[in-house]
């Protein structure tokens, strides 16, 4: 076995690396997706919940009350493609694009050209079945928040040093 | 020439290099075990039942030896029940424990610090079990899919059982385990298309958890109330997406004038994933005055502070107060050779859980292409600077300068390594000390202030969407 096999504490994810959340406060690769949260530009009490499959690139944008969003009809509207920028500077470009299974030759190199990769294949619009299920996650993300410190050790934590190398 | 050393114990690090007697053996079954967790024990080839077969006989002269061979046996048909999985997890942390009792003998000899002799009690009266159960079937899926196994539907299933876990103190050790674990296997989805596989890594932290679902496992009473001086040393990080812990690792000198001892006090919290950098210290520091001792260079006054016998203050904010200025490099100098090291509780015999402050100077530093090492008396010792977290002063560059330097001795993939928690160095002509944990309780450095304003924006904003959105 390699050094890397055989650590106890070998780096299997980069960590997130930090951004503004003002735009987008939720991000992540999950579900075979790119999926998070997108702040309304006009009405701070509304939230759209966007999306993009990996592989087909089928998009999906609507709110949190299940209203469709008005630009994500023929292709990815504003908030998907701010979710698709955001995800780059967070996860970093060349990890969502491989999520996303978008050809490298295709997007070549700078965090923008992403999204203008995708729109470029003419994806198709998906359904918003998952959005309530993205929401859902989104409210578990920030329920961590709330949960309580404590000064009791947690040996466990040795398993998971910092690391320098970024996404 | 070995360095004279004021405090009067010299580093052997020829000790550390220096191979261990028996050590490749016991990790050759802990391998050949771990890699038929790669493939999974759904349905295991003759190769798989080898490794569980020889993980078995490993532990054939111990008490675990009758439940092993059975669990390993059934294992091989492919008919292993949970408390089967939960035997070979055992029978894999025991050998791994046996690893750590010799490795933390060279530590010792080189050190030249020794025990304290108390060991480590039973744990109080378990937990009640449902959710452990829920973790259990969860782990035992895992382990019959394999790493090459794993799809996203398999991984999802832990999100409820860590959900409902995180909030009850009892269960947070498994479930902060079980959170950073569950991540790394959803963001290596599907495990088919994996071109390598953490296989010791991901062996550990199941096997961990596994033995955590088994009520009582994670308990470490408090065996005392401690009083007297506690010298900050340095600040040790550790994070994952959604949990970050600080230790600070120190020198504890009791009022009573009794024998000094090495001690950590730590806070940990779950964090949501986009809290990255200095907004680790910003959760952190309201939890735990030494925070503010470190980056302020001061000593603590305890009084009637619980700690447990492997040596964890479980920090009260009401039982410390500010003390005088302690200079770390001051205690590193003097007090540490001599502070005397506790036992470690049984799950907790494992190499990487080493962490043994020392003192380093009179070395020389070379850095190719595999990182930075310090030569001492002509032996080798790698420094693991990735470990250096990047929210403070500390940087690679400046601990490949230094002329001394405090850290942790610690142990993985084979050989020791030196993570550094402070190192001194020239600074413009002028003796500096810069230490990684600088910023733990707040800062005003130009870079540091910068990278704290982000963070509280960021918290702000996450903390203003809670609060509209959660409640209603």
């Amino acid at each position: 076995m390699s050094d890397w096999e055989r650590s106890s504490t070998a780096r299997v994810v980069p960590p997130a690396r930090p951004r503004k959340l003002a735009k987008v406060p939720f991000v992540e690769l999950a579900d075979g997706r790119v999926q998070g949260v997108v702040s309304s530009g006009s009405d701070i009490e509304r939230v759209y919940v966007s999306s993009v499959a990996a592989g087909t690139f089928a998009f999906a944008c609507s709110t949190n009350n299940n209203r469709p969003c008005g630009g994500a009809r023929g292709s990815f509207c504003r908030h998907i493609r701010t979710l698709i920028d955001e995800a780059a500077l967070q996860y970093g470009p060349e990890r969502v694009a491989r999520y996303l299974r978008l050809d490298t030759d295709v997007w070549g190199t700078t965090e923008d050209a992403l999204a203008v990769a995708m729109i470029a294949t003419g994806p198709p619009r998906g359904d918003n079945a998952a959005a309530a299920s993205v929401f859902s996650r989104f409210l578990r993300h920030l329920a961590y928040l709330e949960l309580a410190p404590t000064t009791a050790p947690v040996p466990e934590m040795q398993w998971f040093p910092p690391t320098r190398a970024v996404a | 020439m070995v360095p004279a050393h004021q405090g009067g114990g010299v580093m052997r690090v020829d000790l550390l290099t220096e191979s261990v007697a028996g050590l490749d053996e016991a990790l050759a079954a802990v391998d050949a075990f771990d890699r038929a967790l790669v493939v999974g024990l759904l349905r295991p080839h003759a190769v798989q039942a080898a490794g569980l077969t020889e993980l078995a006989d490993a532990v054939a002269g111990t008490p675990l030896a009758g439940r092993v061979a059975e669990a390993a046996e059934k294992a091989a048909a492919g008919a292993a029940s949970e408390d089967h999985f939960v035997a070979l997890a055992a029978a894999r942390t025991a050998l791994v424990g046996s690893v750590h009792d010799a490795l933390m003998e060279r530590v010792e000899a080189a050190t030249g610090r020794s025990h304290a002799g108390e060991s480590v009690p039973e744990p109080p009266e378990p937990h009640p079990a449902n959710l452990l159960v829920a973790a259990r079937s969860w782990l035992a899926d895992l382990a019959r899919c394999g790493w090459q196994g794993i799809d996203h539907e398999v991984v999802s299933g832990s999100a409820a059982v860590v959900s409902a876990m995180l909030p009850d103190p009892d269960l947070r050790r498994l479930a902060t385990l079980l959170d950073g674990f569950a991540a790394e296997l959803a963001a290596s989805c599907p495990g088919s298309a994996l071109e390598r596989v953490p296989v010791r890594r991901w062996a550990d932290l199941w096997s961990r958890a596994m033995v955590l679902t088994v009520p009582g496992a994670a308990g470490v009473p408090v065996t005392g109330m401690v009083s007297g001086r506690l010298l900050p040393l340095g600040v040790d990080v550790q994070e994952h997406a959604t949990a970050v812990q600080a230790q600070v690792h120190a020198v504890f000198e009791p009022a009573d004038g009794g024998a000094s001892r090495l001690v950590r006090g730590c806070v940990s919290v779950p964090k949501p994933d986009t809290i990255v950098g200095a907004g680790l210290w910003q959760l952190l520091r309201p939890h735990m005055s030494l925070l503010a001792a470190v980056s302020e260079g001061r000593s603590m006054d305890l009084s009637d502070m619980p700690v447990t016998a492997e040596g964890d203050l479980v920090w009260s904010d009401a039982r410390a107060r500010a003390g005088a200025p302690a200079d770390a490099f001051a205690t590193a100098r003097v007090a540490l050779s001599t502070a005397s090291v506790s036992a470690t509780a049984p799950l907790d015999r494992h190499p990487a859980r080493i962490a043994a402050p020392v003192f380093l100077e009179g070395y020389s530093s070379q850095q190719d292409d595999d990182g930075l090492t310090f030569t001492v008396a002509d032996h080798r010792l790698a420094v693991d600077t990735d470990r250096i977290p990047t929210a403070g002063p500390l940087t690679p560059e400046a601990v490949a300068v230094s002329r001394a330097c405090i850290g942790l001795l610690r142990w993985d993939a084979g050989e020791f390594t030196l993570q550094p928690l402070a190192v001194e160095t020239t600074v413009r002509k002028k003796l500096t000390a810069i230490h990684a944990g600088a910023w733990a309780g707040g800062t005003t450095d130009k870079a540091g202030a910068r990278a704290e304003k982000a963070a509280t924006d960021a918290g702000t904003m996450l903390r203003e969407r809670a609060g509209r959105l959660l409640r209603k």
